[in-house]
């Protein structure tokens, strides 16, 4: 007996440990991101001081700084503002066609699609979120990137808005699958109500159903931007990557991420390049937790809205 | 304000009522047969290189010839190393979460660091993994480094998908046991775990698969462009499908002698993710058939 309950002890104590131990790469990425991203704005002393491209960088000029150049010889710049700019351009196009897209086709799955069909029709949605993306990148280069170049008549179709689209594509399983399970949420009274008033299906749908759900598809929405902005690969092979502020949907475009997956290969290790670019990672790790967050707060208070 | 009522009859206003919903399925049919154009098309032009040849041969001449066999052993022995790694740390905290956690600020905590670990973005994990693995535990760029990173990140996902399944055994399972004198822990391995193994299973299979196809956490941590030989060692560069597409789609001088060999690489890679994704969902449909306490 007391083998028994000592074996349940340690038992306990294995899957708490695990549980934290999990909860703790969080904490451990915060960690390193911070400890490397932050030896490229204080001066060490292994670096020579005769180096230009060895100098510290200056956190203003970090933020705020419009170009990114960290080759230019003797002048080295790191300024993330054409590389923020990238990011939140291409998802903001992204989101553009992901949003009313995929709150158009959650409501219609939610309302109208029953038992296996539905089922299926949602699983084909989130097995495209399971896709590659190396090979969804790779479709954009030599499927939509020539089609666009045709279609409005400019030299590449390697650009902001190829990259935009792809990043549409790629969230919109994330925002039809949680959007439609936040309209699902929504107590069968509401629906009742509606029909007792003499509203049709559709008018129950839009004015009822969908305003209830809004802090789950406001979440869904905020999940998807996180997707789009997080993406790599396929904006790397289809977004044109030049670090510069675009000026139209047809110029190149280079995001955070791309930057950190083009430069960390070619960057020496421990140079003021290679810490620049864990700095960037931290900035994107900031945006990712902030969403996350946002997301969260947005679902717990749909949860709470429907238990009385 | 809801309209309707006496000015339009019942028919008209349910005739109207459907067209419009009728509108609102035009994108999911338009999305749904995107995927079905681009797997098609991948398909379609990957299938003119697969053969045995190009499944058990390595690249040859440049790659322009050969095949892509090399790709495939790493792809599967990296994948093999993250989930070595995640299934035991996800299922044993998934089992904490389900079972043991009380509800208080620590489970609260653990849980939102969980999800939060969920939306980072994979290229960050690509840089943990050079700050902890490749140097900081010097394990240098090998299978190893990449294999411990990708796990990090499917971590979550297995987490989640353990704990969901869990929560779904109603509690009488446990009770059941608990009131003929079973251990606590007795009560969820003979009750609990073997119930909840095909949800477990479903997890651990959308990992794989997913986990097949990530390029950036293995960008800097370990793949490689080409290389002789095999991995035999865990502690070896390797090469990967996702990467070796990447590769031979944007950095090979030249392209359009390699696309066949591109295109074939994404047909393989896309087969064997979706695989995975059909085992998961044969086993999801099973368990959904079999389990009547969950209708």
């Amino acid at each position: 007996m007391r083998s028994r309950s000592f074996f349940d002890t340690g038992v306990r104590i294995l899957v708490s440990f695990n549980a934290v131990l999990a909860a703790s790469v969080l904490l451990g990425i915060l960690l390193f991101l911070l400890l490397y991203g932050i030896r490229a704005f204080i001066p060490t002393g292994e670096l020579s001081p005769d180096d230009l491209s060895a100098q510290p960088l200056s956190l203003s000029g970090f933020l705020f700084g419009t170009s990114w150049n960290p080759d230019a010889y003797g002048q080295p710049k790191y300024g993330i503002v054409p590389l923020l700019l990238g990011s939140l351009i291409t998802t903001l196009i992204a989101l553009l066609i992901a949003v009313p897209l995929g709150i158009a086709g959650a409501v219609f799955i939610a309302e109208r699609l029953k038992g296996t069909f539905r089922i299926a029709v949602k699983m084909v949605v989130e097995l495209f979120a399971g896709f590659p993306s190396v090979v969804i990148g790779f479709f954009g280069l030599i499927v939509l990137g020539p089609f666009l170049a045709r279609l409005f008549n400019v030299p590449s179709g390697l650009n902001v808005l190829n990259a935009g689209l792809l990043l549409g594509l790629m969230s919109l399983p994330t925002i039809i699958s949680v959007s439609e399970d936040a309209l699902r949420v929504v107590p069968h009274s509401y629906r009742e109500a509606a029909y007792a008033l003499g509203a049709s299906p559709w008018t129950t749908a839009i004015r009822v159903i969908l305003p209830a759900a809004r802090s789950g598809i406001l979440a869904a929405v905020m999940l998807g931007f996180g997707r789009a902005v997080g993406e790599t690969m396929a904006v790397l092979m289809v977004a044109g990557n030049a670090p510069i502020i675009p000026r139209s949907l047809f110029d190149p475009v280079r995001t955070i991420t791309t930057t950190i997956a083009i430069e960390l290969g070619e960057s020496t290790f421990n140079s003021v390049h290679f810490f620049a670019l864990f700095a960037l990672g931290f900035i994107l790790f900031l945006i990712a937790m902030l969403t996350n967050l946002i997301a969260e707060s947005l679902i717990q208070r749909e949860k709470r809205s429907f238990t009385l | 304000m809801i309209t309707g009522g006496i000015l339009n009859s019942p028919r008209r206003k349910y005739f109207l009522s459907n067209t419009y919903f009728l509108m609102l399925a035009i994108p999911v049919a338009l999305f749904i047969a995107f995927i079905g154009y681009m797997v098609f098309y991948l398909f379609s032009n990957g299938i003119k290189v697969l053969s045995w040849g190009f499944l058990t041969q390595p690249p040859a001449r440049g790659m322009t010839a050969g095949g892509i066999m090399p790709c495939i052993v790493g792809t599967l022995y990296v994948t093999l190393v993250s989930l070595i790694m995640s299934i035991p740390v996800g299922v044993l905290a998934g089992i904490y979460l389900a079972e043991y956690a009380p509800d208080n600020f620590i489970t609260r905590a653990i849980r939102s660091a969980v999800r939060s670990l969920a939306g980072i973005p994979s290229i960050v994990y690509g840089l943990f993994g050079v700050a902890l693995f490749v140097r900081g535990m010097e394990l240098g760029l090998s299978v190893l480094a990449s294999g411990l990173t990708l796990g990090l990140m499917n971590l979550p996902w297995i987490i989640t998908t353990a704990e969901e399944a869990m929560s779904a055994i109603p509690g009488s399972f446990r009770e059941g046991a608990l009131a003929v004198g079973a251990t606590k822990w007795e009560a969820i391995r003979h009750n609990v775990l073997p119930f909840a193994f095909p949800g477990i299973l479903t997890g651990v299979l959308l990992a794989l698969a997913r986990t097949m196809g990530e390029t950036a956490p293995i960008l800097f941590t370990g793949v490689t462009y080409f290389t002789r030989e095999l991995p035999r060692t865990p502690l070896q560069k390797f090469m990967a499908l996702p990467y070796h597409l990447f590769a031979l789609a944007t950095q090979h001088d030249q392209l359009m002698k390699v696309r066949p060999i591109a295109f074939g690489t994404a047909a393989v890679l896309l087969i064997l993710v979706l695989m995975f994704d059909l085992i998961a969902f044969v086993v999801r449909m099973r368990v959904a058939g079999t389990n009547k306490w969950q209708v």
